[in-house]
């Protein structure tokens, strides 16, 4: 058993933390902090600007992926590293619906056109990407989905409505999830896995506002979407191994450990200079003792997420244990953007995204902290329900 | 970073599973819990075979120099299999403080004779009005000539009863709870001037009240340097935590396991009760604190432990997310288990006491939750770096 970072280790964090400090740009990190502050909607720029500089510089944009692809197939180690040195950095996260989502999907069971016209612009962060999964009526039960696509020729006809798909609003393509045999024994037999251009004629995006006010989903609508038979990953029909294989990509590296991390030393900052009872608030007992509480889920979270990555490095894929991960990180995300909320007393109430005024208001630390309450209430839900993923690891795990 | 037994520490696992599994199975159990003495001196023989007794001490007094790593090992299959044998008192806890502090002289004439099993020790440290704080001491010790002389009582001292030495800690100076003189005297556990009231625990383990008049010790047995020992207690009280949190796991996996199975067998409504979703979900709840309670124990066994306040920080929140962990896989192994897991014959409610009573050893949750506090928030570390106001 050994934790330490060996000298190779050392020098690969040494090459991060001087990498982000020469290249992440200060405009980038103002952009995003004022609009994050008064509760702005992020523009495409500020969410892709990092993704492209990391794109051009070793495949770092794409930790995991195979050299060969143009990733940068970082061990284990190295994964966690960059991670943590990115969180500490506070650097815009990439998003995931390119690079975690169907990057591995596209060159894992993609034919080698589409590796050569998709995975470039997924590392480059040209290419915008979003997901079309739920449907209104398929949430948790996703291979209840209904969107329909329906061969004529060389083209499928695809028709339906996919609902929470995040960033929608930016995104150049779309890979949904559609079926294409509605008379399939099973539900899961008859779904098909197809990339979609967000620019051909029939495709609708409509903002969905969550209860911060945020814009982050959206509904997307399929009227008589005409789909070239090339867009179709893999075989017909065999659309659902190729998504049970992207959610499992996609909960690895969902805890966020680096960053609640950084989110409880800010907490603890924040609780310094806030006062109650004529004292600071971090020597209130009550408060502590919800930090230290924070803090020892989350170490022992840490080491379950190193455990689970020395048992990747050892050739065994993130499995149904990538569920714990994903329940436990999103508990204390939520843990801590409450305790965040909770250390601002009133200032939790100024709610500035709805206005056009650029000002202002409370203390600096202040603004937005119930808007981020408010808003991670989403991470139990998404990604499978944490009642969903409770049911896996009972299925996969447990044998139940 | 690895988590991977190394080709020796695999041996051991090896060694102490199979011990467990052909001398402790449940029945075999029950009789030594139930013998008068409570423990069994063929398996403490077995232990001294096995090298086990040997197993932190250093090579130069015929040990194998294992690290908390390798204690873990053996603590945690312990826990698997109840195992009731003072091995945490003599080989962890007392072991650990005379190679801590003993003499050359005091090293070469007691550690050989742990290691061969003929020695056991107990550390009495506890007393009434003490709880957890190692640094409140009433027992006295005064000089008189050659020899000390104790007056005192210590509490709950686990394998006291079956001890040949016992290691008393007597304050030699100082206020009742002054950090500083703070002495430890080691002495045979017949010594005229002891009386022990020996007892069973909740959990069938064994431990006395001691009563110390007049105790006379020759300043040749005090143990390292006078009105000093407060940091070696602490240092070794941190180290037999660890030891006891790894215990503790073990126990976990069993209690967590036996009640998956069990709930895959017992039917009720025409079918497993496991089909129901309610009693999953508490199973994966339990599974979830295990591997939590597993990680954190990895964190602290791998975490600098010679830097005293990484030792600290690290045993307190190994101590407090286990004890959390403790109690919400023992109270549902219970409930799961339905009337099974209330009675005494089920082995059940045998795993959830001794958990329990890990709980309490070496201050329970909230005292190693205050701990933990006291050495993470007391200031706050400045940073240089840019930080922004988004928590996310």
């Amino acid at each position: 058993m050994d934790t330490a970072f060996s000298n190779e280790d050392l020098k690969f964090q040494s090459e991060i933390r001087d990498f982000i400090k020469t290249n992440y740009p200060q405009e980038l990190r103002d952009s995003i902090n004022s609009k994050r502050k008064l509760g702005k909607e992020l523009s495409r720029e500020d969410l892709t600007a990092w993704h492209k500089i990391l794109g051009k510089h070793n495949g770092w944009s794409a930790p995991s992926w195979p050299k060969q692809y143009g990733g940068a197939e970082f061990t284990p180690t190295q994964k966690y590293i960059f991670e943590q040195e990115c969180a500490k950095a506070e650097c815009q996260y990439i998003m995931p619906f390119g690079i975690n989502m169907v990057g591995p999907v596209i060159y894992t069971f993609g034919n080698e056109e589409q590796k050569a016209q998709h995975l470039p612009g997924i590392l480059s962060g040209e290419v915008f990407w979003c997901q079309g999964y739920s449907e209104p009526g398929s949430g948790s039960d996703l291979a209840s989905l209904k969107t329909s696509a329906v061969k004529e020729g060389d083209h499928y006809i695809v028709n339906g409505q996919k609902t929470w798909t995040t960033m929608a609003q930016y995104a150049d393509w779309i890979f949904c999830l559609v079926r294409t045999n509605p008379d399939a024994e099973k539900p899961q037999q008859g779904i098909s896995f197809l990339l979609i251009d967000m620019k051909t004629p029939g495709v609708t995006v409509r903002p969905i506002k969550l209860m911060d006010g945020s814009h982050e989903v959206n509904e997307t609508w399929f009227d008589n979407v005409k789909v070239p038979v090339e867009n179709l990953i893999g075989q017909e029909n065999m659309g659902w191994t190729y998504a049970k294989f992207l959610l499992a990509h996609e909960r690895s590296g969902i805890a966020g450990v680096a960053r609640s991390k950084k989110a409880i030393e800010r907490i603890k900052q924040i609780a310094s200079s806030e006062m109650s009872y004529g004292e600071p608030l971090i020597q209130d007992p009550a408060f502590k003792a919800k930090i230290a509480a924070a803090e020892l889920e989350l170490s022992a979270l840490e080491y379950t997420e190193l455990r689970t990555l020395a048992k990747d490095s050892a050739g065994k894929g993130p499995g149904p244990e990538s569920s714990l991960l994903k329940i436990k990180g999103t508990d204390i995300q939520q843990a801590v953007t409450e305790l965040a909320m909770e250390a601002v007393g009133y200032y939790a109430n100024p709610h500035l995204g709805t206005t056009l005024s650029n000002e202002y208001v409370g203390p600096d630390y202040a603004t937005n902290l119930s808007g981020t309450y408010f808003n991670f209430r989403k991470a139990s839900i998404y990604g499978g329900s944490n009642e969903i993923q409770r049911n896996i690891i009972a299925k996969m795990v447990l044998g139940l | 970073m690895n988590f991977d037994y190394t080709e020796e520490q695999t041996l051991l696992d090896n060694m102490v599973t199979s011990f467990v599994r052909d001398n402790y199975d449940w029945d075999t159990r029950c009789n030594i819990v139930k013998s008068e003495e409570g423990w069994k001196e063929e398996n403490w023989k077995q232990f001294a075979e096995l090298g086990l007794l040997g197993v932190p001490f250093d090579e130069a007094y015929g040990g194998l120099g294992g690290k908390s790593a390798d204690l873990m090992i053996v603590m945690e299959q312990f826990g698997k299999g109840l195992v009731v044998e003072p091995y945490l008192p003599t080989v962890i806890l007392a072991g650990g403080l005379i190679s801590k502090l003993g003499s050359e002289e005091q090293k070469n004439s007691i550690i050989p004779e742990i290691i061969s099993g003929n020695a056991r020790c107990a550390f009495a440290y506890a007393e009434p009005q003490s709880r957890f704080d190692l640094n409140d001491v009433k027992t006295s010790a005064v000089l008189n000539g050659d020899d000390y002389v104790l007056n005192g009582f210590k509490s709950v001292v686990f394998g006291a009863g079956m001890a040949s030495h016992l290691i008393i800690s007597a304050r030699t100076e100082g206020e009742q709870r002054s950090e500083s003189g703070i002495t430890l005297f080691i002495v045979d556990t017949k010594s005229e001037g002891l009386t022990l009231q020996n007892y069973p625990t909740i959990d069938e383990y064994r431990a006395s009240e001691i009563i110390i008049e007049n105790l006379k010790v020759s300043k040749d047995n005090v143990l390292g340097e006078v009105n000093m020992a407060y940091d070696a207690i602490e240092e070794i009280v941190d180290i037999s935590t660890i030891a006891a949190c790894s215990e503790a796991v073990g126990i976990l996996q069993v209690l967590k396991d036996s009640t998956t199975e069990y709930c895959k067998n017992r039917k009720q409504f025409g079918q497993s009760i496991a089909k129901n979703q309610v009693i999953q979900h508490r199973l994966v709840d339990m599974m979830i604190e295990y591997e939590q309670a597993k990680s954190i124990l990895y964190m602290a066994v791998t975490a600098d432990l010679t830097n005293s306040d990484d030792r600290r920080k690290a045993v307190s929140a190994a101590k407090a997310r286990i004890g959390k962990a403790i109690k919400f896989v023992g109270e549902s192994a219970i409930q799961l288990h339905g009337g099974m897991g209330v009675v005494d014959e089920y082995m059940v409610s045998h795993y959830f006491k001794r958990a329990t009573m890990i709980g309490v050893l070496f201050g329970n949750t909230d005292y190693h939750m205050k701990r933990y506090m006291t050495l993470t928030q007391s200031g706050i570390s400045s940073s240089d770096e840019a930080i922004s106001v988004s928590v996310t």
